[in-house]
Formats: structure tokens, C-alpha cells, sequence
């Protein structure tokens, strides 16, 4: 796009702005109004607008909150992996001569859209969602330390999620790849909106993320039930906190380095240009030393899932409880000094370049202390092969490889040669997939029962997890080789028939894992309505060790009738075998609760706005999105009504019901349960 | 193994006392300064960056003016002077808090908010001047640098000092209650923190600026 002259009203937005000619990018956009139609329509068919903004629109629950992340990470899933499959279908349909369907200023819009929803949308949604469900549970807390701006985080995320989407229809998204490297993302090479789409998505959402990292931290410091020692948390607990701590102290780097960049394109600073003094490097080193630390913000969440999984299903405590939580101590203060060997090539010297992949080969040793836990944890264990298990045995072989290619790329002679090549985009595929996504998929088949009451039908999990572990194989091993050959990231078209047929394979694989997706969405759905069979009325349906199984399933809002008293790790499978577990109380007291509200969901609605005004250039819709903003922060803290007590009644009402139907259960079946 | 025992069975894995006491720990008033104070943790890597990024272009003039060309250090040392005062003046109005002299919180309270009004005046004008000159943010990168990070930490005192209007409100209509006393003690750990960051401003940009 070219200069557009600025109206007052509307800035730089024209009707032109809608790529009316884009056949491929219009049907999208009508499958996406199609769809946002659909659910609007059923949403008021059904009259289900009020129990939509009164039980989750406004809620402050950290369960539904996370549920909520958890929706918007597989909305985006699909998104994302629309794209992948676009890219796949490219470079197969365009590698022996043709140009393929995809012109290259949508191919490049579409290799960046594809991994900023991946990390951003899709990632961090999940990671973060499985975070807010799990972890108050576990640490026997009846929320987060600040729920109110609990509920703001979530909006903030989405509404950078809304702007990533609307740039499909109106505008245009970056073309410069997932990390906007200048000085291809200033004004004079990317002169059109979409790189001010991507700041300012990010922007939002990444405050959103920094303000849910000071609460979870808040929480786990401040609210685990009593005898809750730092070395009796869960390790799923104790991989949030980390991974939290990081969040913390890299997202702020993300802000100032987006900040910078949006300054050099709406005010002519010259932070990153090629001119007047600008240097361009540091805006990589910024941007990595918020990058890499943000690896292992998704990966060590994961890892705790892991650590959970193994330990459930092999009914065994976690073998070096110890050394798994300094592992992730050390990895969390490592991952803050290996960002430099995402550029060998810059050119820093053999010195620094050594010292850097020093230091990513020493981060890989805590990880191997992390795998061999988990293979002693199973070994000698009954290991249940229930579906997150599976999961969890993918992840440790995949990811395994994915370590060793990294470990490869960390010596920079190796890594001048394989920079920028397929074999990396192979590589961190390996990581995040075999890793983040592996482990995501475990959690949700593991924690499902606990958010909803009834398990994930385990044949279609079955199928989905096959699909995506031989679909990511089939897809990524020919990139490797791809990469040995020589071929670059981000290539619209080559014209070379020896790489034709591996990409053609890749894309082979692409489908797969599409299949295994498909899966994953019928699982979902046929265990809905599958959910009277799959119902778990324990609350406890893995023979857990952890207290989020102690409540019931789903669990009560207030999450604990009491609050348990916590003597050692696996503290629920202590009690359990103690006999103290389940069991109605004699009397209730009265429980502190916070009260919904509606100032999250508008403040996320009003970024919204702020962000579109600002990639527009619409500037007094802009300052008013931000004064609104600002105006309703403070009038909400002028709401002195945040809180209530639950009447003991009420308390007595609910687990009343829980613990009736634990015993009907206990009396209809299974007296063999005990051992 | 019995996982579900009859009710007869049960010994309660609960303490009432420590449930009691985790109740009370969900009241705002004691989570929020932990909350407060990672949340500064983060601010403080927010101007690190920033610091970092002046100290990489701090050089880099462009052929353009350079920190001595530009910088009047008396008057920045006036500057430097309010806010470092206001500090002190937040200070004796929390002592006055713990007094629980709502009209001392006030008087202290207003003569910080003055003092950072003057602050931020000056600052003001003296961007404004910087412009005028063809000093501005667009000249070079060390200028770009120079702006922003004083200009990020202005924008950190403005929102301190709307914060302070607001809980000028609050005190007026609820006193030092214990809502009012938590939302004190964070926005003084804010100013406090500001006061830090100037004081790296002044050494970094100014006074290395001109030597």
C-alpha cells in the first residue's frame, strides 16, 4: 500500500482497505463473519446472552477464566494451522517452476500471522489457561491473589487476538516474519499497517500477560494452604512460578522493544533505522533477550504437565522431586543468557560466540536431568497408558531429538552453515511441538475431568494424539534434510525437483496433523455429548496425588469447603492413604468471595478500539479509547462492592449434593476399588 | 486402599485455624504490596531496556547536537531537586498516615502532587525548548534514545500523579481506611521507585552527558 493521504475521521482507512480482490483472503474472512454469526445467532436463539455475561463474560473465577484461554488457544489453533497448511501447499505447488496460488506478499503475510498466533494467540492462551485452572487448586487457594485483574488479562489477550483477526479483513498483516526484524519492519520498507497490527496486538495482549504473571506469582507466594512448604508444592505449581518469574522479567524487554519500533514508525525516531544513528542489531538482541526466555515461559509449564502426568499414571512419586525443581530453577536463570545464539551470524566474534554456546549447551543439561526423572518415575511403575501418558511418552522422544538438534545449532560454526535454514525451522518446530503442544494436549486430556466433571472420550484421543505424532515426523523430518541441502525459511517458490518431492511429503504430514486436530475437536465434542458415560462424580478419576483432585469435579466455585492442611508433596495421595480424603464436614463456615465484574471484559473491548485507532492513524478515537480506558480504571476503583461471604448454608447445600452422590456412587459399583 | 472411607472414618485433613488465617490472606491489604512490588520488579526491567537501548545510541548523534550542545544542568538539577523533595514530602505524609492524621495526609500529599507538577512542567518546557531548536526526537538516534527514556519515566509521573488525584478522592470520602491505607502505601513504593529511576536519569543522560 501506498501513502494514503489522512482524513480527521477516519485516518488512513478507506474502503480500499478491504482486499476486495483477494479471492482466497475474502473467503476466509466470510467463513470467519459466517462463523462469528453463527455462534452470535445461537447465542441468542437460545437466550443464553444474560448466563453468557453473568457466568463467564464477567466472571472473576480463575477455573472459567482459564477455560476461557483455553477456547481462545483452540479458536487460534485453527487459524494458525490454516496458515501452516497454506505455506505446506505453496512450496509443494511451487516447487518445480510454478508460482503456486499464493502471491508473495500473501506468502509473507502468512509465515508471519502463522507464528504470532502460534506463540502469542495459541501458546500462551493455553499455557496460561491450564495455569489458572490447575494451579490455585493446587495449592489449595480458592482463587488468585487478584481476581479482578485476573479477568483483565484474559480481555487484554484477546483483544490482541481480535486485532490479528481484523487485520484480515481490513488492512493488511505484517510481512516481515514473527519477529518484525528491522529495517525491513520500519516505515520506509513497510510502509502499510500491517506491522503497526502487529505492535499493537502485541502490545495489548503482552500487557495482558505481564499483568496475569505479577498475580500468579502473587498467588503462589502468598496463598498455598497451610503446611504448603515452597519444596511441597506441586511441580506443576513450582514450573508456573517460573515460568511466571520469566514473564515478569522478559515481557517488560517485548514492550520497550515494540515501543521503540512503533516510535521509529509513528514519531521518525531512529532507534533501528538505517539512517541517523540507528542500529538496527540492537533491536534483535532486544528482541531475543525477551525471545528466548519466552521459550521456556511455554516449555516449562509443559514440563510440569509432564512431571504430573508421569507421577499419576505410574502411581509412583515423582523420582528427584528435588532435582527436578532445581532444574527448573537453573533453566529459568539460564534462559536469560543463551539469546545470542539465535544470531551467530551477526558477527559478534568468536569470543561472545563461544560464550554463548557454552551457555545453550549447559541450558540443555538441566532438561536431561528433567528426562531422566521421568524415565525413572516409570520405571518399576504401573504405568497406566491412558491418554495423556501417551502424550507424555511422544513428548519425551520428540523432544529428546529436538534437544539434540538444538544442541547442534549451539556450536556457531554449525550454525553459520544451518542459520536461517529449514533445518532450524525443523528444529524449534520439534521443541514446541514435540514440547509445548505435546504437553498442552496432555493437560487437557488430564485436567478435563477436573474442569467439567466428565473425561475426554480416550478412542478419539487416541487417534488425534497417532495423527498428530506421525503427522509431525512425516512433516518435519524432510525440513531437516531440506535444511542439510540448503534450503531457506520463508521461500514463496524454488524451483528445484530434488526438494520438490520432500516438500510434498512435508505437506503430506501437515495433513496429518490436521487429522489429529479434526480428532481433537470431535473428542471434545463427542465427549460432550458421550458426557453422562464419561462422568467422574469423585472429582478424583486418575487416582490423583495433587489437591486439585481433593474437591469435586467441576469444583465449587470456592473451590474448598476448608482449606486442606498440607504434610508432604503428593499431598491429596497422602491423605488418601491416610483415609482423611473426601469426606463431609461437620459444619461449615462462611467463605470470602470476590464479586464478578463487567470492567474487564469492557476494558478489553475499548483496547480494541485504542488498537485499531492507532494502526489507523484515527487519533481522536484513539485518545478517546484511552481516556475511556483510563476513566473506567479508576471509577472501578471506586467500587467498594467487591466482595461477599458465602453463608455456611449455602456451602453445607453444595457439598451436601457432591457428597450424596459419592456415596450412591461408592454403593452402586466398584467395591474392588479398594487395593 | 479405600479411596472414599464412610463418614465414620473420617479424621479432618482440615485446620480451621489455618483456614480461618488463609481467609483473612485473601484480603487485598496484604497480597497487594507483594503484587505491587513484582509488578515494580518489571517496571524496573521496562527502563533497563530502555537504559540499555540509551546506552547503545548515546553516541550516536548523527552529526546532529550532543549532550553538552543541549543539556542545562542547572536547571535539570532544579528538576532533579522536586522530585527528590517530593519524595521526602510523600515520605512525612505516610508518617502521618501511621499517625492516622488525615488532614497532615493531605497537606503532605498536596505538597508532593505540587512538587510533581513542577516536575513535569519543567520537564515540558524543557522538551519543548529541545524541539524548537531542531533538537527533536527525529534528529538522531541519541535524541531518540534521550526522549524516550525521559519521556517514559514523565509519562510514569503523570500516571503517578493521576493515581495521586485519585486517591485524594478516596481519602476524602472514605478516610484512612484499610483500602486507602494499601493504595498509599503502593503509590508511595511507585513514587519512591520514580525517584530511583530519575536518579539513574540524571547520572546516565545528564551528567555523563556532559562530561
Amino acid at each position: 500500500m501506498s501513502a494514503v493521504p489522512e482524513s480527521f475521521l477516519f485516518g488512513k482507512l478507506t474502503l480500499d482497505a478491504v482486499p476486495w480482490h483477494e479471492p482466497i483472503i475474502m473467503t476466509a474472512v466470510a467463513g470467519m463473519v459466517l462463523a462469528a454469526v453463527t455462534v452470535l445467532g445461537l447465542v441468542t436463539y437460545f437466550r443464553l446472552w444474560k448466563t453468557l455475561w453473568n457466568e463467564w463474560l464477567t466472571t472473576v473465577d480463575h477455573k472459567r477464566i482459564g477455560v476461557m484461554y483455553i477456547i481462545l488457544a483452540m479458536v487460534m489453533l485453527l487459524r494458525g494451522f490454516a496458515d501452516a497448511l497454506m505455506m505446506r501447499t505453496q512450496q509443494a505447488l511451487a516447487s518445480t517452476g510454478g508460482p503456486g496460488y499464493l502471491p508473495p506478499q500473501h506468502f509473507d503475510q502468512i509465515f508471519t500471522a502463522h507464528g504470532v498466533i502460534m506463540i502469542f494467540f495459541m501458546a500462551m492462551p493455553f499455557v496460561v489457561g491450564l495455569m489458572n485452572i490447575v494451579m490455585p487448586l493446587q495449592i489449595g487457594a480458592r482463587d488468585v491473589a487478584f481476581p479482578y485483574l485476573n479477568s483483565v488479562s484474559f480481555w487484554l489477550t484477546v483483544a490482541g487476538a481480535v486485532l490479528v483477526n481484523i487485520s484480515l479483513a481490513v488492512g493488511e498483516f505484517a510481512h516481515t516474519g514473527w519477529l518484525a526484524y528491522p529495517p525491513l519492519s520500519e516505515l520506509h520498507y513497510s510502509s502499510g499497517v500491517g506491522v503497526d497490527y502487529y505492535i499493537w496486538a502485541l502490545q495489548i495482549s503482552g500487557l495482558g500477560t505481564l499483568l496475569s504473571g505479577v498475580n500468579l506469582i502473587t498467588t503462589i507466594l502468598t496463598m498455598r494452604a497451610p503446611g504448603m512448604t515452597m519444596m511441597r508444592m506441586p511441580i506443576f505449581t513450582w514450573t508456573t512460578l517460573c515460568a511466571n518469574m520469566l514473564i515478569v522479567a522478559a515481557f517488560p524487554i517485548l514492550t520497550v522493544t515494540l515501543a521503540m519500533l512503533g516510535l521509529d514508525r509513528y514519531l521518525g525516531m531512529h532507534f533501528f533505522t538505517n539512517s541517523d544513528g540507528g542500529n538496527a542489531m540492537m533491536y534483535v538482541n532486544l528482541i531475543w533477550a525477551w525471545g528466548h526466555p519466552e521459550v521456556y515461559i511455554l516449555i516449562l509449564p509443559a514440563f510440569g504437565i509432564y512431571s504430573e502426568v508421569i507421577s499419576t499414571f505410574s502411581s509412583k512419586r515423582l523420582f528427584g522431586y528435588t532435582s527436578m525443581v532445581y532444574a527448573t530453577v537453573c533453566i529459568t536463570v539460564l534462559s536469560f543468557v543463551v539469546w545470542l545464539h539465535h544470531f551467530f551470524t551477526m558477527g559478534s566474534g568468536a569470543n561472545v560466540n563461544a560464550f554463548f554456546g557454552i551457555t545453550t549447551m549447559v541450558i540443555s543439561i538441566p532438561t536431561g536431568v528433567k528426562i531422566f526423572n521421568w524415565l525413572f518415575t516409570m520405571y518399576r511403575g504401573r504405568v497406566r497408558l491412558e491418554v495423556p501418558v501417551l502424550w507424555t511418552l511422544g513428548f519425551i522422544v520428540t523432544f529428546v531429538i529436538g534437544g539434540m538438534t538444538g544442541v547442534l545449532m549451539a556450536v556457531p560454526p554449525a550454525d553459520f552453515v544451518l542459520h536461517n535454514s529449514l533445518f532450524l525451522i525443523a528444529h524449534f518446530h520439534n521443541a514446541i511441538i514435540g514440547g509445548v503442544v505435546f504437553g498442552c494436549m496432555a493437560g487437557l486430556n488430564y485436567w478435563f475431568p477436573k474442569a467439567f466433571g466428565f473425561k475426554l472420550d480416550p478412542r478419539l484421543g487416541k487417534v488425534s494424539f497417532w495423527c498428530w505424532l506421525v503427522g509431525f515426523y512425516i512433516a518435519f523430518m524432510p525440513l531437516y534434510a531440506l535444511g542439510l541441502m540448503g534450503m531457506t525459511r520463508r521461500l514463496d517458490h524454488v524451483n528445484n525437483p530434488v526438494w520438490h518431492v520432500y516438500l510434498v511429503v512435508a505437506m503430506v504430514g501437515a495433513v496429518l496433523i490436521f487429522c489429529g486436530i479434526i480428532a481433537q475437536i470431535a473428542q471434545i465434542v463427542v465427549s460432550i455429548i458421550n458426557r453422562d458415560q464419561l462422568r467422574d462424580v469423585t472429582g478424583d478419576p486418575w487416582d490423583g496425588r495433587t489437591l486439585e483432585w481433593a474437591t469435586s469435579s467441576p469444583p465449587p466455585f470456592y473451590n474448598f469447603a476448608r482449606i486442606p492442611h498440607v504434610e508432604s508433596v503428593d499431598a491429596f495421595w497422602e491423605m488418601k492413604r491416610a483415609g482423611r480424603a473426601s469426606a463431609p464436614l461437620p459444619s461449615y463456615q462462611r467463605i470470602h468471595m470476590p464479586r464478578n465484574t463487567g470492567t474487564g471484559v469492557i476494558l478489553g473491548g475499548l483496547s480494541v478500539v485504542l488498537g485499531f485507532a492507532l494502526v489507523w492513524h484515527i487519533w481522536w478515537l484513539a485518545a478517546l479509547g484511552f481516556t475511556a480506558m483510563v476513566a473506567l480504571a479508576i471509577i472501578h476503583s471506586f467500587d467498594e462492592d467487591r466482595d461477599y461471604y458465602v453463608p455456611p448454608s449455602e456451602v453445607a447445600r453444595i457439598e451436601g449434593s457432591y457428597f450424596e452422590q459419592l456415596t450412591a456412587e461408592n454403593q452402586n459399583e466398584r467395591p474392588s476399588l479398594a487395593a | 486402599m479405600n479411596v472414599h472411607p464412610s463418614p465414620l472414618e473420617a479424621q479432618f485433613a482440615f485446620d480451621a485455624v489455618g483456614a480461618e488465617s488463609h481467609d483473612v490472606a485473601h484480603h487485598a491489604s496484604s497480597t497487594a504490596p507483594l503484587g505491587f512490588w513484582i509488578y515494580l520488579m518489571s517496571d524496573c526491567i521496562l527502563f533497563a531496556s530502555i537504559f540499555a537501548g540509551f546506552a547503545v545510541l548515546r553516541g550516536n548523534f548523527a552529526g546532529g547536537p550532543t549532550g553538552l550542545d543541549l543539556f542545562n544542568l542547572p536547571y535539570v538539577a532544579v528538576e532533579t531537586a522536586c522530585l527528590l523533595v517530593s519524595s521526602l514530602t510523600y515520605g512525612l505524609a505516610m508518617i502521618a498516615m501511621e499517625r492516622n492524621d488525615r488532614r497532615q495526609v493531605f497537606a503532605w500529599m498536596g505538597v508532593t502532587f505540587f512538587l510533581g507538577l513542577c516536575f513535569l512542567g519543567m520537564e515540558i518546557h524543557e522538551f519543548s525548548e529541545l524541539v524548537a531548536r531542531g533538537a527533536g526526537p527525529d534528529r538522531s538516534a541519541f535524541l531518540s534514545a534521550f526522549f524516550t527514556l525521559v519521556a517514559t519515566h514523565g509519562l510514569h509521573v503523570t500516571a503517578g500523579l493521576i493515581w495521586m488525584g485519585t486517591m485524594f478522592v478516596h481519602l476524602w470520602r472514605r478516610g484512612l481506611s484499610a483500602g486507602n491505607r494499601t493504595g498509599l502505601i503502593c503509590l508511595s513504593l511507585f513514587w519512591h521507585f520514580l525517584d530511583i529511576i530519575w536518579i539513574g536519569v540524571f547520572s546516565i543522560v545528564y551528567l555523563m552527558g556532559v562530561g
